[in-house]
């Protein structure tokens, strides 16, 4: 194993644990997409090229996107009720 | 469950999960030392009778390409059961016309950004034509080039214009791309029935090993499982990104 595959796997590892470790999920969703290049790169790094570039566009823009959406459709909803009961 | 007994389950289970997959991994070999048989077959195989360069793409397209028309479909599948969910329910209305394009840029996305958009999204767009035509070259092929292709005109959104980003990408053309995608793939598959007797077989010569030609229908195989994808992910992209941007229930908008 080289450095460089070490290297990537400590990355990950970090990586995971954050997206993990972090609760509020604009943050958490920020996590995710950097950790998705960190995935990208590992999986580079032990010669799987083209599992790196689904995973680049997938993982680090796909996947986030979905999810900031949804935030932001949450919190209209949640504002709109908030509007609702004050006009009450 | 409180905290304090969420803690001690971890700290059984977390040890003892610990323990399992250390056993588990200690019996794997090393990085770089296959044992199998299979691997070994397809290696010797495809270069001679596929002509093709890249093992991956020979596999998907080609020796099992059987097996992609069935996962073609779970993402044809999936893509229909988001656009169904998030159809424009009754109650609801769509803003956004030509009119309010600018309502929707960021305050702040700078000319810089904006043109470094601009330069962006037609560089992608080549970038994922060429990975789905040499597919059966280099690593890459039909989802993989479809993946980065589906990025192109995200870099419209880089620079807040959603609009413009539908307008690049329409609606009714990525529904089409999608189902045309999916159904050249199963076509193809009876184009081997017809010319070979046999359904998802090679019909087209094989050209010579390492030429853009080359692997016999993995580059027809690797279109239209590139235009499936592209029009797969755009589709839910903008199918959520309407709901956050453009949707708004009736009782919302006075």
């Amino acid at each position: 194993m080289t450095v460089v595959q070490i290297m990537a796997l400590a990355v990950v590892a970090l990586g995971g644990g954050a997206v993990v470790a972090v609760s509020d999920p604009l943050r958490q969703v920020l996590l995710l997409s950097i950790y998705g290049v960190a995935l990208a790169l590992l999986f580079f790094a032990f010669q799987a090229p083209d599992v790196a570039l689904s995973e680049i566009v997938v993982s680090a823009l796909g996947l986030p996107l979905i999810i900031l959406a949804a935030l932001r459709k949450i919190r209209q909803h949640e504002r709109s009720q908030d509007e609702d009961s004050g006009a009450r | 469950m409180s905290r304090r007994a969420r803690l001690g389950l971890f700290a059984c289970a977390g040890p003892a999960l610990a323990v399992v997959l250390v056993l588990g991994f200690r019996g794997l070999p090393a990085f770089g030392h296959y044992h199998g048989v299979y691997g070994l077959v397809v290696n010797g195989v495809e270069l001679s009778l596929r002509h093709a360069t890249d093992m991956v793409t020979a596999l998907n397209f080609d020796l099992r390409a059987f097996d992609t028309l069935g996962e073609e479909f779970i993402l044809f599948a999936a893509v229909t059961g988001v656009a169904l969910l998030l159809r424009e329910l009754r109650d609801e209305s769509q803003r956004g016309s030509a009119a309010d394009d600018g309502a929707h840029s960021f305050s702040g996305a700078s000319d810089g950004l904006r043109g470094a958009s601009l330069l962006l999204v037609p560089l992608i767009v080549a970038l994922g034509v060429y990975i789905v035509l040499h597919g059966a070259l280099t690593p890459g092929g039909g989802f993989q080039g479809g993946l980065v292709l589906a990025a192109g005109p995200l870099a419209a959104l880089l620079a807040g214009r959603y609009l413009a980003l539908k307008r690049l990408a329409p609606h009714a053309a990525l529904e089409v791309l999608d189902a045309l995608g999916a159904a050249a793939y199963a076509l193809l598959g009876l184009g081997g029935l017809v010319f070979a007797s046999i359904y998802v077989k090679n019909f087209l010569p094989l050209g010579i090993p390492g030429h853009l030609l080359s692997g016999g229908f993995m580059a027809l195989n690797s279109i239209a499982v590139g235009l499936e994808v592209t029009g797969a992910f755009l589709l839910t992209w903008t199918e959520f990104l309407d709901q956050a941007l453009l949707i708004r229930r009736r009782s919302e908008r006075s």
